[in-house]
């Protein structure tokens, strides 16, 4: 077989092509970014643990949400209701907790995302509706529901247990919500990389034609990956509930950028088929540290939004860079 | 096919009868017979609308046929989808592959068949495991089992398209146009894995355009012509002009 050979070699240093910087910019990012306020802000108190460590909490929601998204991403869809999945699920739990008490109230939030979730889901899946223009729609919707729900104002959450465990509370000295982060992460990753629903997840967002003839249930994977994603972002209204005490409808209204950034800057490709989890952690750490470090610098919340913006066209710049390749 | 060469080659592993498939009143299909043996390579050839794809799709599971019957190994089946077919140890070759591009190849070798461990994680050393073991056996040269599908060439992917249905396949093979998309070479690399597969006890039905390829390769040819059987051939037995004849309905003398 002489003609053959030459056919199979394979290409000559694809391996070492391979190594491809979408897959660890998020890593070397976060290490510039951080050494760059370690040396600027030396003295504006963003090395103190207590900053760090403030980092970590208040990115919490975000890695929560953004561990949704990397299903629904790498699946090739997106959920952009999560930015007011958040909000309707902090209400629904506060009516409800200050009614019917703390379970009902758990129950309620995280229900709220769950709906949602199955809302976009069916319309995606079974109506076959594109997701982009079905979670828009759903954002906007949610968005209004939460702001007739309670007349734009807040709700207070009095509830100590719940504010305990999902907010200012810690165990073994460890804060409740970096408890749920690392559990929500370890929990997520496994999935996502290790069963076979996740990688019928990125089956579906690689070649959801391939999947289908390999029997995979198209329309189930991208029911499931939305619910995922609503259910989280009702976790995260959780979260926000007992953090702030609170629940408003403002909660996780300026979140769905970050979180999209945080996805996209960890790896996962915007039109699916590959993604990381720990990526989308340190991607959402990466930007709760820029947040941090943008307000000791003593930027003006629109010049935040300004440099947030910009990360992300670099970030879809480089993630389209690796898909056309 | 005759008695006599149902005993030397035992029974058909895909029999169809009087298979008739129409979509509304338009008919693609009609009056077609054929019988795949084990270790045989049977040709499918016509031109253009012919009703190949249909037949493919007919004996994938993929559209059910109006009526005609289909046994497997002397059993009849009636399947509605194309996990029905597999399960009956059918697989098919896309012409598209149908490979996620963005996965590894062992992923795609058991893509939606995953072996799990008992904790119900990806058994992965299994799935590379098996994948090195065919890809060794039928000499598809791929860098390796973990090598991401966009990384490799037409003819490798083709390679490990062919690996994924040899492996499933317990009874028979379809492909699609296996080469259509592929150089000089890698045509013949792929062309050998296909002759391989005759020693493996299934059966394979190929669709092709390329006359050279279908002699090259088959025992037997079934000519389709707008949806109708229009005879077989022993590939031994015949020659080029019979078979373009029977394709275009037109006599050369």
């Amino acid at each position: 077989m002489p003609s053959a050979n030459t056919a199979a070699s394979g290409r000559p240093n694809g391996f070492a092509n391979r190594i491809n910087l979408q897959q660890y910019v998020v890593y070397f990012g976060f290490l510039a970014i951080f050494l760059f306020f370690a040396i600027v802000l030396r003295d504006s108190g963003f090395l103190t643990v207590r900053n760090l460590s403030n980092i970590v909490l208040q990115t919490a929601p975000a890695t929560i949400m953004a561990i949704g998204l990397v299903f629904v991403m790498s699946a090739g869809e997106i959920d952009l209701s999560i930015g007011s999945t958040v909000a309707v699920s902090a209400l629904a739990a506060a009516v409800t907790m200050n009614d019917y008490g703390l379970v009902a109230g758990v129950l309620a939030g995280l229900g709220a995302g769950l709906l949602v979730g199955l809302l976009n889901g069916a319309l995606v899946a079974y109506v076959k509706l594109p997701s982009f223009l079905v979670t828009l729609a759903t954002l906007g919707l949610f968005a209004g529901v939460s702001r007739s729900m309670t007349d734009l104002r807040s709700i207070p959450v009095t509830n100590g247990t719940f504010t305990g465990f999902f907010g200012s509370g810690a165990f073994l000295g460890i804060p409740s919500l970096i408890w749920w982060t690392a559990i929500a992460v370890a929990i997520g990753h496994l999935i996502y990389r290790e069963t076979r629903f996740g990688a019928h997840v990125l089956a579906v967002g690689d070649n959801s034609r391939a999947a289908g003839v390999s029997g995979i249930s198209v329309p189930r994977i991208r029911l499931t990956v939305l619910m995922i994603s609503g259910g989280l972002a009702g976790l995260a209204g959780l979260l926000y509930a007992g953090r702030l005490q609170a629940a408003k409808y403002t909660l996780g209204e300026t979140d769905l950028m970050t979180v999209i950034a945080a996805v996209i800057v960890g790896g996962t490709l915007l039109n699916g088929g590959k993604g990381s989890i720990i990526g989308a952690l340190v991607g959402s750490l990466m930007m709760g540290m820029l947040n941090n470090g943008l307000i000791l610098m003593g930027l003006s919340v629109s010049d935040q939004m300004i440099v947030r913006g910009l990360i992300i066209l670099a970030a879809v710049a480089v993630s389209l860079r690796e898909k056309s390749r | 096919m005759t008695v006599n060469a149902e005993a030397t080659q035992g029974a058909p592993v895909l029999r169809l009868q009087d298979i008739r498939k129409s979509f509304g009143g338009i008919v693609a299909i009609e009056n077609f017979s054929l019988e795949v043996y084990p270790g045989e390579i049977v040709a499918l050839v016509g031109d253009n609308g012919a009703g190949k794809s249909t037949l493919i799709k007919i004996i994938s599971g993929v559209h059910p046929p109006t009526s005609g019957t289909m046994t497997i190994e002397g059993e009849t089946v009636t399947m509605s989808n194309a996990t029905m077919a597999r399960a009956h140890g059918i697989e098919v070759v896309y012409q598209d592959l149908a490979l996620a591009d963005q996965q590894s190849v062992y992923m795609n070798m058991f893509l939606g068949r995953e072996p799990t461990n008992r904790f119900g994680l990806l058994d992965r050393r299994r799935m590379i495991d098996e994948t090195e073991k065919l890809v060794k056996e039928l000499d598809v040269r791929i860098p390796s089992a973990h090598a991401t599908i966009r990384d490799l060439s037409g003819g490798q992917r083709q390679g490990v398209a062919i690996a994924r249905a040899t492996h499933w396949a317990s009874k028979l093979i379809l492909l699609d146009e296996p080469t259509a998309a592929l150089g000089v070479a890698e045509t013949a690399k792929v062309e050998e894995i296909v002759q391989s597969l005759k020693s493996r006890n299934i059966g394979v039905l190929i669709i092709s355009h390329s006359l050279d390829q279908v002699f090259k390769l088959s025992d037997r040819i079934c000519v389709l012509r707008r949806g109708k059987q229009i005879g077989v051939r022993e590939t031994a037995k015949t020659d080029k002009n019979e078979i373009i004849a029977m394709i275009t309905g037109l006599q050369h003398s």
